[in-house]
């Protein structure tokens, strides 16, 4: 049974910068066929926490496991072996690259051809250069944004950008994605778009997300998992979350009711 | 007119160098904003060695070809040992580096190959090609160097525009820890960059050399001309580096011809002084990179 099968499990997990502790006893697991929701108000500790599951913060204490086995000395470039795909705030695209070119980054450690066979333009080369390519273009179609292909990405909405950044997360077939606010900057329907695409995401993958807007958190994610001052205060399902008193004291309580902005 | 066009000639030829050199500081510099000023003495050793080899005995060709592999060897190496441990740090430490690397390698050359001026072989002639009952500026020599910095910029083109290696370099050169997270690994792109950069350097040197003088202090002019050049075409900008270059070479053959030749060096911080002042981010490192 896949359902069995350990996806991304931080146990005890405790970061400090300084004297500022920015995690603290931290354990969460982000499961194959889920969506998990890190939520938290500003400062609790959301991003630090996606730092160390992708390797640029290495935790003081506490473990890290994936597919479950250990994670030890996790470093960024391995993520793409381990099939993780992460997303940034700011999306990071490579703005002197086409869009294309751009997912094809997301592509590439797949690539098995060499240098000089590359430079020589051997069969091998060509091949591998024409499976990725064809990758590429799938992954972006995927999303919609296929037609971007030959744009640079500095002349196109927020909305596309936004897209070919999942796409270039996505060519590389991870088994588990990070995503860093994934709704930002989206209309209301942009973001119902998200949501079901994240939902159709799952049969392939754990999805795990740090997000504000709480209509997408409480519509997508299965599990919740709630900071504050770097604690978790609270686990669930989102209606355990919303109900949880110490959730509705420290953050959600006005903001559950408020609709959030578009 | 004849005159004009010996100093257009001679301005290509030696822009053509200036461009080489200025590519190999843009190669750096794009990827590390790091301006690595022990290029010049970098591609002297280099030279040297060439010119050891060909005093040895062997062709010229030799020489020529263990002097670029010394180069990418000791481009690499640089960056190994020298550049990546002040990595992540103010990138000021690793320029100082790279003035102390100035230093040493200048020192090394002294004593390792002497501190006179000995004369460097050319591959082909260097008296000009005859047209008709006239001589142009043009040398065999002069020919083979634009050939030869043609085609190793269109080697980089290739490799940067056509292959996966390229592209993962050049995705490590503008944002190293997105290209990180995408399985890049950065630390060997920063490498093959340096490694790269310092061939190109290395060929620029041998090009200089050629048919001429070499001591250790030979291509310490070269390194300002070459930064001019760079910082005309933007920095940031390969094709800007050798725009830049050849601008450069045919500004300065205008002001040897007809100015005087006692003027070049000024004329070039003059031009380095108007671009800062009148558009401090170089003609093209606006200009979108475009596929060839």
């Amino acid at each position: 049974m896949s359902a069995a099968r350990p996806g991304l499990a931080m146990h005890d997990v405790t970061v400090t910068f300084g004297g500022l502790t920015a995690l603290s006893g931290v354990s969460l697991e982000a499961r194959p066929h889920e969506v998990l929701g890190v939520i938290g108000p500003n400062g609790a500790g959301k991003t630090t926490l996606f730092n160390v599951a992708c390797g640029f913060v290495v935790p003081d204490a506490g473990t890290l496991s994936w597919r479950g086995r250990e994670l030890q000395r996790l470093r960024p470039h391995d993520l793409a072996g381990l099939r993780i795909s992460r997303t940034l705030q700011g999306l990071g695209l490579f703005d002197r690259m086409t869009v294309l070119d751009n997912v094809l980054v997301g592509a590439d450690h797949d690539a098995t051809s060499g240098f000089w066979s590359a430079l020589l333009s051997l069969p091998r080369a060509s091949r591998d250069e024409a499976r990725l390519r064809g990758r590429a273009l799938a992954a972006l179609d995927e999303l919609g944004v296929a037609s971007y292909a030959d744009r640079y990405p500095a002349s196109l909405p927020y909305a596309v950008r936004k897209k070919v950044a999942l796409a270039r997360a996505l060519v590389s077939e991870p088994e588990l994605l990070l995503l860093d606010e994934p709704a930002s900057g989206l209309s209301d329907a942009e973001m119902a778009d998200l949501g079901s695409l994240l939902r159709g995401l799952t049969d392939r993958m754990a999805v795990m997300l740090v997000e504000h807007h709480m209509d997408l958190v409480m519509s997508v994610c299965d599990d919740l998992v709630v900071l504050d001052f770097g604690r978790v205060i609270a686990t669930g399902s989102p209606a355990e979350v919303r109900d949880d008193p110490a959730v509705q004291a420290a953050y959600l309580g006005n903001a559950v009711d408020a609709t959030p902005e578009a | 007119m004849q005159q004009l066009v010996n100093t257009l000639l001679g301005g290509l030829t030696l822009g053509m160098v200036y461009a080489a050199f200025a590519l190999a500081l843009v190669l750096i510099w794009r990827s590390t904003r790091i301006v690595n000023f022990a290029q010049a003495p970098m591609a002297m050793v280099t030279t040297f060695v060439a010119l050891r080899i060909i005093e040895g005995g062997h062709s010229y060709w030799l020489g020529f070809a263990a002097a670029l592999v010394a180069g990418l060897v000791l481009g690499a190496v640089v960056e190994r040992v020298l550049i990546r441990p002040v990595e992540g740090k103010a990138e000021i430490n690793a320029v100082i580096l790279t003035l102390g690397l100035f230093i040493v390698l200048h020192a090394l050359a002294a004593v390792v190959f002497g501190n006179r001026y000995r004369s460097f072989p050319a591959a082909f002639g260097i008296r000009g090609i005859e047209v008709g009952d006239t001589t142009i500026a043009l040398t065999g020599f002069g020919i083979f160097t634009i050939v030869a910095v043609l085609v190793v910029m269109g080697l980089l083109v290739l490799l940067f525009r056509f292959t996966d290696l390229g592209l993962r370099m050049r995705a490590a050169a503008f944002n190293q820890e997105v290209a990180r997270l995408l399985g890049v690994r950065v630390g060997r792109m920063l490498t093959l960059g340096w490694a790269l950069a310092s061939l190109v350097g290395s060929l620029a040197g041998l090009l200089i050399a050629g048919g001429s003088l070499v001591h250790p202090g030979y291509m310490d002019a070269v390194v300002v001309y070459g930064f001019v050049a760079a910082v005309l075409g933007g920095l940031d900008s390969p094709a800007g580096a050798v725009v830049g270059g050849l601008l450069l070479g045919l500004s300065l053959s205008l002001v040897s011809g007809y100015v005087g030749s006692q003027l070049v060096a000024l004329a070039a911080l003059a031009i380095l002084m108007a671009v800062l002042l009148l558009r401090p981010q170089g003609l093209f490192s606006q200009a979108r990179e475009r596929r060839v």
